[in-house]
């Protein structure tokens, strides 16, 4: 599975399909959800090891978003639902 | 109270009646705004069997939206689709969530062992109460600022002690589990 969270805030490039382009799966800041349940979350939800987790929760909290899975739309579209589930806001994307 | 720890038995707390009282109290809210407002349940029996609903809009209420948001941006198309597969099932593994914790906290309180199962549930039944919480409160990033702000008279101000409360609940619990 290959992550990209440096490229997230990568300026707007319109809405072109490029199939070579994976879906992605983004979570978002909010002011509410714990630094260490959404460590939890990932560690819980994608199987990564602490220190990836963390890496990902801090790109959330300081950047305000971060790339979390990427892959086939479907898979993603599961990743957003799950996530949903543990009250982090996620959304999937095919342009970021 | 200290909190939730790990032991051999599962994880564990000890929750006075009034604490009790709080957390039955506000899981049983939002179970009953997330379960109680889904028009097509009869509507449409078979559709609710395969999880699909009716619902393709971001909730009004903005702690339904909050719970219950969008799973994609700026494509309102994809994300009422995304909405009609998997609101529904959203909804019932929260209400499932909170259903646990009425289920394992006494009502007038004493100490709580959970399995990781429903250690898991307490996770999402506690962090969706504090995220009505906080949109109810207008919590934002400077929300010890808005803490400070909110006068002592004011009936909000009882919750954010509730809000910060239930956070060291929560984050003990994750440390129980981690």
């Amino acid at each position: 599975m290959s992550l990209a969270p440096a490229e997230v805030d990568k300026p707007e490039t319109g809405q072109r399909a490029v199939p070579e382009l994976p879906w992605v799966t983004i979570v978002w800041n909010d002011p509410v959800n714990l630094m260490n349940y959404v460590t939890y979350v990932f560690r819980t939800v994608f199987g990564y090891p602490r220190p990836k987790a963390e890496k990902l929760m801090l790109d959330v909290h300081h950047k305000g978003k971060a790339v979390v899975s990427a892959g086939a739309r479907e898979a993603m579209e599961r990743d957003a639902e799950t996530l949903h589930g543990y009250g982090l806001w996620a959304t999937v994307s095919h342009d970021s | 109270m200290a909190g939730f720890r790990a032991t051999s038995g599962g994880v564990t707390a000890r929750f006075a009646a009034a604490q009790a009282r709080i957390v039955r109290d506000l899981v049983s809210q939002v179970a009953e705004l997330v379960g109680g407002d889904q028009p097509s349940r009869e509507a449409d029996d078979f559709a609710a069997e395969l999880g699909i609903s009716d619902s393709t809009a971001l909730p009004e209420d903005p702690v339904l939206a909050r719970l219950l948001p969008d799973g994609y941006q700026q494509d309102p198309e994809a994300a009422g689709e995304f909405r009609k597969y998997t609101e529904r099932g959203l909804r019932d593994g929260k209400v499932a969530a909170a259903m646990t914790v009425l289920a394992t906290l006494p009502a007038r309180g004493g100490r709580v062992r959970l399995s990781e199962a429903d250690a898991q549930a307490w996770l999402r039944a506690l962090n969706d109460v504090r995220l009505a919480l906080g949109v109810r409160l207008g919590v934002t990033d400077d929300f010890d600022e808005l803490s400070s702000e909110i006068d002592p008279g004011d009936p909000r101000s009882a919750y954010v002690w509730v809000y910060h409360w239930l956070a060291f609940l929560q984050e003990s619990l994750v440390d129980a589990l981690s």
